[in-house]
């Protein structure tokens, strides 16, 4: 320790915020940085989603087309979905979660920073883990739900499956950790003022995506667990021939599949939540019964599971069960939409890039819901399910989506996050071009899927008339893969564009600091007294002037820590042993490697 | 602002709760669902396992050897209630600790670890018997069943005494004072609900035919 | 209300779309044999007519909803120098409306669902034509139990009769689909899936795996052959006959080799030359009437010379991962086989019902 003469200021102040280097990043327990750890490392794997995706779109551009293999497209759709939904939509949306959720309730970080970072370094290594069965021409290739018996050791010997049953578990770790985080965070860490029903929307469907997590991963991690030991120990839980019943894995699945569809729209609807007010000027319109459509979307989200299963023969009173309870869900869903109708009626629109992406969400995601209503009639569904139709159907909703709105989100808080602002310009160009190719590329799926095409085949004949539709697939996939190189062009393009504060005018938090915050986020913490404060702000004092950058001296903030990287890597050793088959000195090190890991963070000093 | 160790510093949480105890129970919410996949899946497989030998009933194997029921109640019966007073004997520890009586907290905590410890060596003791009866984990599905349900629960359960043997050994050394004692109540927090998951399992069980 | 040119241009340009809608709709069957648009059995009929009422109302729904999107985009867009915008919070009035009127339209849909549901659920009466229906990776096999006939790949029914599907997999999860008669359904392991369903007109019906069951299920396809019921009752005692393969002609020397073949690189082990009582647990499809058969390799390619031959040089290339090896045939083999197998016809195909693929 410095001599008093020249002693340090408090080891977390403002000296810090310029932490560089590897190191720095390595044992970061700051939000923002974990934020924008999570952004970069899901963006990287949401491209290598989307050419895979590319690559079948390729394959099926002409009938009994031989570019890819049938084993390799295998791979790919298993793994493109995989990608896209665990390491793609999901930690994008954690990465505003990280960013925005501190900022927008007024706090200095997450309820558990270390936790925080923990849940990075899992997803990390997980998203590696997976990927790197390409290396070894082994990538799941059951398709991203896994259904039974296909996925027994005798019908899939090779290593693919192990792969996606472990990476699974991995990434579950994460997920978990993160909800638990984010959950305490919001209900606890709230500044002054705001209540519940004060706070951002953005925040609302990020607090019930959270309850979503830690109620549905529970159930797909026993599935992976008796997947794994049938496979491994030769158990017979989706096996017949022991007695098991593979129905009982789609339960299981789709038990927690359900909602984790809801946990990748509903980051997406509070986005657009956001955006919608600031660039019409005007409120939210029916806060309330957004907060209210949005838990009862979660809640019957977990009544509707086997409305995936309408084919398996359930029965009657099941199918209509079912049926019901998945019409219901468009109830609150419809609310939702028309009361976002009802924020733009009126208002004063600014036509900017996060506008343009906001409106297009809405836009695709009412065709999305429409098929949804289609497929929620078990008879027709007879005829939809396993077709190109449901594909059309889940990617307008999380494509038209989900990808839609955070790409709204993207440029709506670039500005915050990186202090650019990305070129507008630019990014109408970048609307466009996705709005074309999405369209392009998925509406015509709706017709092949009426046509008679099933969906996971890796060619189709002549002669049966999905020659046409696919060729013109092909070609929006292409404008798609466009789209996001002007996206990239525009980051690269736009990084001298410096940006203020608040460069929208918007109404919350977030807006008030300056941009990029600093790394104690404000000086002071607020006290909130209106759902859009820096409205009320501006309304009864003015426009506030731009936010200056402080020496944040005697704010204190927790230390940076290896051990959430530590821990990570422990649990990642103890499930790669049971990947290399069951090779037991392994997963003894690293279930050591994670209780030193864990006793270490226990013990840390205090910050 | 917020830390994740054991600070004094007193931090204003939006519901007056300390964080980490909100954090446990959301854990413990998640781990119901954990639990309730699991005993689920033995009560579908409940009854149809196609060969023996059963939890209740005995049976005769296609090759004429003999099993009886395999279930041992009083045993397991046993265990169980000393895994409920363990309960009841940290809540006495948190007492202890809340008050600053180390003797106190050191006698009960101590009292929680041995029952917890006599319910997992019973449990030990239990899968080694079925083992060696010819009810392994691949035998049928009340032996797949039973070892993962049963099996995930004792994890658990030793997890938890770990957990309680850690801070048994701080409290030795002086280390967990009043205001510290939120440690034990999270400690113990986790405590019951394994408990409590156990309460819901025995029954379906080693009681429910 | 005033709808500015730009409005209109874009309100135009969802009424091509719709109209595509309904052309897709009129369902071009000569164009897309496998389609659902186009039922010709009872069961897709019912669920194209509760399907077709789906439509509208989505059609509906989507033209008042984004017509309503569209609007306020062009309507409220910001006009330089405007003034704020009315900061109008919400409508309790409004969200009720908004909840009721969804919820209506969807019991209008949920009615006929409903009733649709437990229609179809009814087996069907009188005499049905049992077929029981094994899925195997990656080909389908049918048996009559009511003839004691066993085929595979191309399923012949009578029109006018209704069919009772008995369906399970012999490994996977299949799915046996006939967009154009029965919709689908799951097949699973040691338990029947039902399925039943009569053939308003004859024809050869298309139809695919709609399970994904492992690398080859993108080529595991079937026809559903519906023919007068005369047809169906000529085709059965033809197949009935079929107890043995059939015997080759004396002077044909190429197609003799070929059966010798047959016999000598053990064929026989996988793939059953009869119908009728063939061994059990046969791992490949059988092959009785092979010579008539509109389609090989699971319905995937028509059955032309070429075509076998290019199956029989080897199966992998064609179909990568299927379970039949290369069995390293010489050119010579392989015609003598092509001449073989033509031989084994028993039933051929309805003249009228041939030249669809």
């Amino acid at each position: 320790m410095a001599n008093a003469a020249v002693e340090q200021p408090h080891p977390r102040s403002d000296a810090h915020a310029s932490a560089t280097g590897v190191w720095s990043w390595i044992t970061t327990v700051d939000h923002k940085r974990i934020g924008i750890l999570y952004g970069v490392t899901a963006f990287f794997f949401f491209l290598l989603g989307g050419l895979e995706a590319l690559l079948m779109r390729w394959q099926l551009g002409a009938p009994d087309n031989t570019f890819v293999s049938p084993d390799v497209y295998n791979q790919l759709f298993t793994m493109h979905g995989t990608t896209m939904i665990f390491l793609g939509v999901m930690p994008l949306s954690a990465m505003f979660f990280n960013f925005m959720i501190p900022l927008q309730i007024g706090a200095r970080d997450v309820a558990f920073p270390r936790l925080n970072a923990f849940s990075y370094w899992v997803f990390l290594l997980g998203g590696l883990l997976l990927n790197s069965s390409f290396l070894l021409n082994a990538a799941p290739n059951a398709g991203w739900f896994g259904y039974a018996n296909l996925t027994s050791k005798q019908f899939s010997p090779g290593l693919n499956v192990d792969f996606w049953v472990i990476g699974l578990q991995i990434l579950g770790v994460a997920s978990l950790a993160a909800a638990i985080n984010f959950f305490v965070t919001i209900v606890n860490l709230r500044c002054q003022g705001m209540r519940m029903m004060r706070m951002p929307m953005f925040v609302w469907m990020s607090f019930i995506t959270q309850v979503l997590l830690l109620l549905a991963f529970p159930v797909i991690t026993v599935a992976l667990i008796l997947l794994m030991v049938d496979r491994f120990f030769g158990t017979s839980f989706f096996m017949p021939a022991g007695g098991g019943d593979p129905v009982l894995w789609q339960h299981l699945f789709w038990i927690f599949g359900h909602p984790e569809v809801y946990i990748l729209i509903l980051p997406a609807f509070g986005i657009i939540s956001e955006i919608l007010p600031v660039f019409s000027r005007k409120p939210l319109f029916g806060y309330a019964a957004m907060v209210f459509s949005g838990a009862l979307i979660a809640f019957l989200g977990f009544g509707v599971w086997s409305h995936h299963m309408f084919a398996t023969g359930m029965g009657p009173v099941a199918d209509t069960v079912f049926g019901l309870a998945t019409m219901l869900i468009a109830i609150p869903t419809g609310v939702k939409i028309f009361n976002w109708l009802g924020t733009v009626w009126g208002g004063s629109l600014r036509l900017k890039t996060p506008m343009y992406f906001a409106l297009g969400f809405i836009a695709m995601f009412i065709i999305g819901g429409l098929s949804g209503i289609m497929h929620s009639v078990p008879p027709a569904d007879l005829q939809q399910t396993d077709t190109y139709f449901v594909v059309a159907h889940f990617h307008y909703v999380l494509f038209g989506g989900s990808v839609l709105a955070l790409l709204g989100g993207a440029y709506y808080w670039f500005p915050k996050m990186f202090g650019r602002v990305l070129g507008d310009g630019l990014g109408k160009l970048h609307f466009w071009l996705t709005f074309i190719g999405m369209n392009l590329t998925f509406f015509p799926m709706h017709f092949l899927g009426l046509n008679g095409m099933p969906r996971r085949v890796y060619t189709y004949p002549e002669g049966l008339g999905f020659e046409l539709w696919n060729r013109i697939e092909t070609l929006g996939s292409l404008v798609l893969g466009a789209s996001f190189l002007v996206f990239i062009y525009n980051i690269i393009r736009s990084r001298h564009n410096i940006a203020p504060a608040d460069p929208w005018e918007g109404a919350t938090l977030e807006w008030s600091i300056p941009s990029p915050p600093q790394e104690f986020n404000f000086p002071a913490l607020p006290t909130v007294y209106s759902r859009d404060p820096l409205w009320e702000q501006r309304r009864t004092h003015g426009t506030a002037p731009e936010p200056t950058r402080v020496s944040g001296e005697g704010i204190h903030l927790p230390n940076p820590s290896f051990w959430p990287i530590v821990t990570a890597l422990g649990i990642a050793v103890f499930f790669v042993g049971f990947l290399l088959g069951v090779k037991l000195w392994v997963i003894l090190a690293g279930g050591a490697i994670t209780a030193l890991g864990i006793f270490s963070w226990a013990f840390e000093p205090a910050g | 602002m917020s830390h994740d160790s054991a600070h004094a510093i007193p931090i204003e949480t939006s519901t007056g709760l300390d964080s980490r105890k909100l954090a446990i129970w959301t854990f413990i919410g998640s781990e119901c669902l954990f639990f309730a996949s699991l005993i689920s899946v033995y009560m579908v497989y409940k009854g149809k396992s196609l060969v023996g030998p059963f939890p209740h009933q005995p049976w005769t194997s296609p090759t004429g050897q003999e099993f009886e029921p395999i279930l041992q109640i009083p045993l397991v019966t046993t265990g169980t209630a000393l895994l409920l007073f363990s309960s009841f004997f940290v809540v006495m520890a948190l007492a202890g600790a809340q008050r600053g009586d180390r003797r106190a907290l050191l006698g009960w905590l101590g009292a929680t670890i041995f029952c917890g410890m006599f319910f997992v060596g019973m449990q030990v003791y239990e899968f080694y018997h079925f083992v060696h009866e010819g009810l392994g984990y691949t035998t049928n599905l009340f032996g797949s069943t039973f070892y993962t349900l049963t099996g995930f629960h004792g994890t658990h359960v030793t997890i938890g005494l770990i957990w309680l043997l850690t801070i048994w050994i701080l409290a030795l050394r002086g280390k967990l004072p009043p205001e510290k004692s939120l440690n034990l109540e999270i400690a113990a927090l986790y405590w019951h609900f394994v408990d409590v998951v156990w309460i819901v399992i025995f029954p379906v069980v080693y009681l429910m035919r | 209300m005033r709808i500015p040119p730009a409005a209109r241009r874009r309100l135009r340009r969802f009424a091509p779309l719709l109209g595509l809608v309904l052309l897709v709709l009129a369902g071009c069957a000569e164009n897309y044999p496998q389609t659902t648009l186009a039922p010709k059995g009872d069961f897709a009929r019912a669920v194209d007519t509760l399907f077709r009422s789906t439509v509208w109302w989505a059609a509906g729904v989507f033209v008042l909803v984004e017509g309503a999107l569209v609007y306020a985009i062009f309507r409220y867009r910001q006009r330089p120098g405007g003034p704020e915008p009315s900061q109008f919070h919400g409508n309790a009035l409004l969200e009720v409306i908004w909840t009721i009127i969804p919820a209506t339209i969807l019991v209008f849909i949920a009615i006929p669902t409903v009733r649709t549901i437990f229609r179809t659920a009814e087996p069907p009466a009188g005499d049905p034509l049992v077929i029981e229906v094994i899925g195997h990776q990656w080909w389908w096999e049918f048996r009559y139990p009511q003839f004691n006939i066993t085929t595979a790949s191309e399923m012949y029914v009578p029109v006018g009769r209704p069919v009772d599907l008995r369906m399970r997999t012999a490994d996977v999860l299949h799915s046996f689909w006939i967009p154009q008669l029965a919709a689908k359904r799951d097949v699973f392991y040691g338990r029947d899936n039902r399925l039943w369903f009569t053939a308003e007109e004859a024809g050869v019906f298309s139809g695919q795996c709609a399970e994904f069951c492992g690398i080859q299920h993108g080529r595991m396809a079937h026809r559903v052959i519906a023919t007068a019921p005369a047809d169906f009752d000529t085709w059965v005692a033809q197949m009935s006959a079929a107890s043995a393969p059939v015997p080759v002609f004396e002077g044909d020397s190429l197609a003799l080799a070929g059966q010798a073949l047959f016999a000598a690189r053990a064929c026989l082990g996988c793939h059953a030359l009869r119908a009728v009582d063939p061994p059990p647990g046969q791992v490949g499809p059988n092959l009785a009437n092979i010579g008539a058969r509109l389609t090989i390799a699971a319905g995937s390619l028509p059955n032309t010379d070429a075509n076998l031959a290019r199956w029989l040089r080897n199966p992998q290339e064609y179909k990568q991962g299927v379970l039949m090896p290369n069995l390293g045939l010489s050119e010579e083999d392989i015609r003598a086989l092509v001449a073989y197998l033509r031989t084994q016809r028993v039933a051929p195909v309805p003249p009228p019902l041939v030249a669809t693929p």
